[in-house]
């Protein structure tokens, strides 16, 4: 249909007071009525409800609308709502244009006239544009079945199975040598106090075995191209030196190397061989050689494990492997760093050696740990009192503004450890306010008050050494005192952070971060696993800080949407895209090279340049750089945005 | 190089030593020093309770008398770096409260265009002239000696770029690069006390204790300071601080420039260390007596 | 007649979807005020934004263009504000040709999580543009409208009808 013959509907929504608190709704109503085309305009409480919907279907069928406009809120909210709506009616779903009247106008806008003249302006810009609107149909691409999960964290470990589970193909890739990200390292978790290892190494486990899950750690993936349904991922697998199908986990190639470094696995308060495996239970059961460190690499002589190995395991010579994989979806699960305090040297981190991270200190209470699960000074001796302190680098300007969720609960459970482990050494706990929010987490505040930690409501200001004992200086605000604790040992709670490289990452994976550095979820409440890129979901603290229970729901969540496109077999792709006139197109071949999809090909024979609409994702660089105007990008081509420069602009 | 320079008034009255061991130290180094003509007092932290807008204005008339040597200006006492650069960044933030700076400056008939920076002589001498530049011409003669750094609180707080908030090092490094063996001190940037020691005394003087206390701890021979203040309070005060607290300190304190000038074998009378209430003279017997031997 | 304190200058801009429209959707969530001067074109990359587009906004009389993508390095078509960054080099070029400051013209990056700063550029860049003042009737600077704008677009588009010459007043030869 062209110009002329578009019949406009107007459909004003109030949202409430969200809209009509500041915009004068009748008026934009009146306003829109009297422009050229529109033969209806009305307004309505809620337009995106089932009656405002049915005022749109009624006057489609009894007054011919051919073209469609909701001003209401924001497109990226209701516009594959209403374009639903202009469906079920019979019209093509691409005939619908909404001004954003709401979020960008009613929300910002102080001044509730200049409020209403703004919203009609929008609105004027959309009844422009829209009478050069095409119908374009939707079509559908295959999506591939398998997952791709990055990361192996607890979050990555349920996605993985869950999907498995229901018979669908998942890799798991991991930068680590084993799966069990930070989890592995806890000692017991809260609230029941429950083994983390004992509960994460059958899953841990189960996923080294199932038939349905391609585990690759030691790997990482390098670069992602394509698109929702068909991802294409490079992914390397960095030399293990060590033969996976042949070595049988006996362990006496790192028992016998003489080379010892500390220990990532254990936050730096044990050591490791230079040919090791992480944690006992790793999985896979493959020890690496950490080529940096080893005397075979760097000297050049040793050698030693490879001799020991019964099974001739060893392998010096093997290289990385470069992989390219297809993948359907894929799942963020890269979890979280700690931050460092000795970036706040007041807190005694580094200077004084008993002040520890609450990282360390789980390794120091686990029983596989480098002390046997003691409560030990450096110098071999208990504790007689340790200090725990709350919100070291959280709730903190000058490091991170937002509180990190779990430490409240790991410091109560530090504090009943610590306790227990320590042979009954007086615990003091600095906290600025108990978020102990989970079920039953509140009950094992009570239990650990009960068992006798002192908690102390004011920070820990500073950690000093005074006459050979720490000493924590706080305002205990409960007391009205200035109080300053000597101890023994202090456990700091230090803030989840994200990764180093999540900016790095982001890029990878095409995905957005939010203003702390966690990577953005679609909304903040309802959709917490999806990106704004589709076909890319997040799971577990990679997204926000959250404890365990949040991880594994969040995680079995992103597999669900993982399943819900796998299922579906087929995705909708978007038609907003480019096509090329091949009668316009002086084959000068500019917009070739400016297509990140190089969607766009040069037809020798026909001496023009043309666009595979299946790659093409419609970002309209190529029709910006196109001299003749042969390229055009559906939805949003010259006349439509001309259209509506006309008229937003218009006095 | 080449600095402006403020004495503020204690370096020219109570603290004379810290201004002639900072002359000394700076002439050997080859660094020049221009004292701004006709500066005033900063102010320090009392006019502030009297006027907020005074205490704003008084030490904009410096800057703007050091805005004309188009130098740098180097400050050595923390109270003046601190009313120095808080009227500055205040002369830069909020454009209202310029105006009103700008105006009362220009009725003493003085204009500022805000491009002055104010550095620490102790900045000056650990970032510009370099260590390696201060280690060179320092000799043997505080080799056994250990001394623990006490910055004091203004010169790192309110924050600024220069020195950290909670545990700078540049003068630990300083030390160190003369020879000294520094070791940690929690106290370095506590509170002396400052003018409390003449409204709420005792207070006071228990905050000078915790220093001395520590001080003591870690085995210093003498605490080195960057403030006149800290330095009047934590030497003068000692006595009073053992009757209170029955302690025996008599430890010296000692201005970082004078400590510099002994590491450059300058002579203790002209680095001003006859001037000391806890006399160093037994820091310099020692001294003379290893030289000998 | 309007005074420097009165003038309300109207700028159209040209937000990409996926950053900073969502940005200034989430200044809306968070209820953030800013002055209403900026009127709102949607397109998907700010790649999409191309010379004309941003001249047939000043010729239908805005005062100001403002132009706003995602973080180089983060934009979802992955370089799409790239090939934008380039092309506001030569546009300010352009609009000097034309006799139109190129302090009109504004590039900014502000992502989906950015709301605060969306309110803060478009703040500023209203300031900026009543500094400028008005631009007064493009149409009468320009001395033709021959070619650029005036060939696809159907009666009843740009002009409606009329030949800028016809049109009097203004300053500029006429």
């Amino acid at each position: 249909m062209s110009a002329p013959d578009a019949r406009i509907g107007v459909y004003v929504c109030h949202c409430g007071t969200n809209i009509a608190g500041t915009v004068d709704v009748p008026a934009v109503r009146d306003f829109a009525a009297g422009l050229p085309g529109v033969v209806v305009a009305r307004d309505y409480k809620y337009m995106c409800a089932d009656p405002g919907q049915d005022l749109i279907k009624k006057d489609i069928k009894e007054l011919g609308v051919n073209r469609v406009i909701v001003a209401s809120c924001s497109p990226r909210m209701h516009e594959p709502t209403f374009r639903r709506c202009l469906q079920l009616a019979g019209l093509n779903a691409y005939y619908f244009e909404m001004a954003n009247i709401r979020e960008q106008v009613a929300w910002c806008t102080a001044d509730k006239a200049a409020a209403t003249k703004k919203a009609q302006a929008l609105v004027r810009g959309a009844v422009a544009r829209v009478p050069y609107h095409e119908p374009l149909e939707e079509r559908t691409s295959p999506v591939c079945p398998v997952t791709l999960i990055v990361g192996g964290g607890v979050a990555g470990i349920e996605a993985a199975l869950k999907i498995a589970s229901s018979g669908n193909k998942v890799w798991l890739v991991e930068r680590e040598p084993s799966i069990g990200g930070n989890m592995a390292r806890f000692d017991k978790t809260f609230p029941t106090l429950d083994c983390a290892a004992c509960i994460l190494t059958p899953k841990m486990a189960d996923v080294g075995r199932h038939p349905n899950i391609t585990l690759l750690t030691y790997s990482e993936v390098l670069e992602v191209s394509g698109f929702i349904g068909n991802f294409e991922v490079t992914i390397k697998k960095r030399a293990r030196s060590v033969r996976h199908g042949v070595c049988t986990g006996c362990g006496v190639c790192y028992s016998k190397c003489p080379t010892k470094v500390p220990s990532e696995f254990d936050v730096g308060l044990g050591e490791r061989t230079a040919i090791y495996v992480p944690f006992p239970q790793a999985v896979p059961n493959v020890p690496v050689i950490d080529r940096e460190v080893c005397r075979q690499f760097t000297k050049g002589k040793c050698g030693i494990c490879q001799k020991v190995c019964p099974a001739g395991a060893v392998d010096y010579e093997q290289q990385d492997e470069i992989i390219k994989e297809k993948f359907g979806v894929i799942i963020i699960a890269t979890g979280f760093e700690v931050f460092d305090p000795s970036l706040a040297p007041q807190y005694g981190y580094g200077r004084y050696p008993d002040v520890y991270t609450a990282l360390q200190f789980e390794r120091m209470t686990n029983a596989s740990g480098p002390t046997t699960g003691r409560v030990v000074c450096r110098n071999g001796q208990e504790p007689k009192a340790v200090a725990i302190l709350h919100c070291i680098g959280s709730r903190d300007k000058n490091y991170y503004p937002y509180c990190s969720r779990v430490c409240c609960m790991a410091s109560v459970k530090a504090a009943h450890l610590a306790k227990e482990k320590s042979g009954g050494a007086e615990i003091y706990e600095f906290y600025i306010d108990m978020r102990t929010f989970g079920k039953q987490y509140e009950e094992f505040y009570n239990r650990v008050q009960e068992e006798g930690v002192h908690f102390i409501r004011g920070k820990g200001a500073e950690v000093i050494e005074k006459d050979g004992r720490l000493v924590v200086h706080a305002e205990d605000t409960l007391l009205g005192l200035y109080r300053e604790v000597p101890v023994d040992m202090v456990v700091l709670n230090t803030a989840l952070i994200p990764h180093a490289d999540a900016g790095r990452v982001a890029q990878i994976f095409n995905i957005q971060r939010s203003q702390d550095g966690f990577y953005l979820e679609a909304h903040i409440k309802l959709d917490p696993m999806k990106t704004a890129t589709e076909g890319v979901y997040l799971a577990g603290a990679c997204q926000s800080p959250k404890d365990i229970p949040d991880s594994v729901a969040q995680g079995a969540g992103a597999a669900a949407e993982a399943l819900q496109r796998i299922v579906a077999g087929e995705v909708v792709i978007s038609p907003v895209t480019c096509a090329i006139d091949a009668d316009r197109c002086a084959g000068c071949r500019m917009c070739i090279p400016l297509c990140p999809y190089t969607a766009i090909t040069f037809n020798a024979e026909k001496g023009v340049s043309e666009c595979n609409e299946a790659l093409c994702k419609g970002c309209g660089t190529c029709v910006a750089s196109c001299a003749s105007g042969a390229a055009r990008l559906k939805h949003f081509d010259q006349r439509q945005l001309l259209a509506q420069i006309e008229g937003v602009a218009a006095s | 190089m080449r600095y402006a320079f403020y004495p503020g008034c204690t370096l020219h009255g109570t603290s004379k030593e810290y201004y002639e061991s900072t002359r000394q130290v700076f002439r050997a180094l080859g660094v020049e020093l221009e004292e701004i003509r006709d500066w005033n007092c900063c102010g320090a932290t009392a006019l502030a309770a009297a006027s907020d807008l005074g205490s704003l204005v008084v030490p904009l008339r410096n800057l703007a008398i050091a805005e004309e040597t188009k130098l740098e200006l180097a400050v050595a006492c923390n109270c003046c770096f601190m009313t120095l650069r808080r009227s500055l960044e205040a002369f830069r933030g909020d454009p209202a409260r310029r105006a009103q700076m700008e105006s009362a400056l220009a009725a003493v008939g003085r204009h500022f265009a805000g491009k002055v920076e104010v550095r620490h002589i102790l900045d000056i001498l650990v970032n510009d002239v370099g260590l390696p530049e201060v280690e060179r011409l320092a000799g043997d003669a505080l080799k056994n000696y250990k001394s623990v750094p006490y910055y004091g609180c203004q010169i790192s707080r309110p924050k600024n770029p220069y020195f950290g908030t909670e545990l700078p090092d540049q003068l630990d490094d300083l030390l160190r690069a003369v020879g000294l063996d520094v070791p940690q001190f929690d106290r370095k940037t506590k509170c002396c006390g400052a003018a409390l020691m003449t409204s709420h005394e005792g207070a006071a003087l228990d905050l000078v204790a915790e220093i001395l206390d520590e001080a003591h701890r870690r085995g210093a021979d003498f605490i080195t300071v960057t403030c006149p203040m800290c330095q009047l309070n934590v030497e003068a005060y000692q006595g009073k601080v053992n009757a209170r607290h029955g302690t025996r300190h008599r430890i010296p304190v000692l201005y970082f420039t004078q400590v510099l000038g002994l590491a450059f074998d300058i002579a203790p009378l002209r680095l001003g260390l006859g001037r000391h209430m806890v006399s160093p003279k037994g820091l310099l017997v020692r001294r003379q007596k290893e030289a000998v031997q | 007649m309007t005074t420097p304190e009165t003038f309300e200058p109207k700028i159209v801009g040209f937000l990409c979807n996926w950053c900073t429209y969502a940005g200034a959707d989430l200044a809306g969530v968070s209820r953030l005020k800013y002055p209403p001067n900026v009127l709102p074109v949607r397109v998907m990359c700010s790649g999409r934004v191309e010379p004309e587009l941003v001249l047939k906004a000043f010729w239908e009389g805005a005062d100001g263009v403002l132009i706003s993508g995602c973080h180089p390095g983060d934009c979802h078509y992955i370089e799409g504000n790239y090939k934008t960054l380039r092309r506001k080099e030569l546009l300010d070029r352009l609009l000097e040709q034309f006799g139109i400051e190129k302090e009109r013209l504004r590039l900014t990056w502000v992502s989906a999580s950015e709301g605060d700063l969306w309110a803060r550029v478009v703040t500023e860049t209203v300031e900026a543009v009543r500094r400028l003042g008005p631009l007064g009737r493009t149409r009468d600077r320009l001395q033709s409208c021959d070619g650029i704008l005036a060939a696809d677009l159907p009666a009843g588009g740009c002009c409606h009808g009329e030949h800028p010459a016809a049109e009097g007043g203004g300053t500029g030869g006429r």
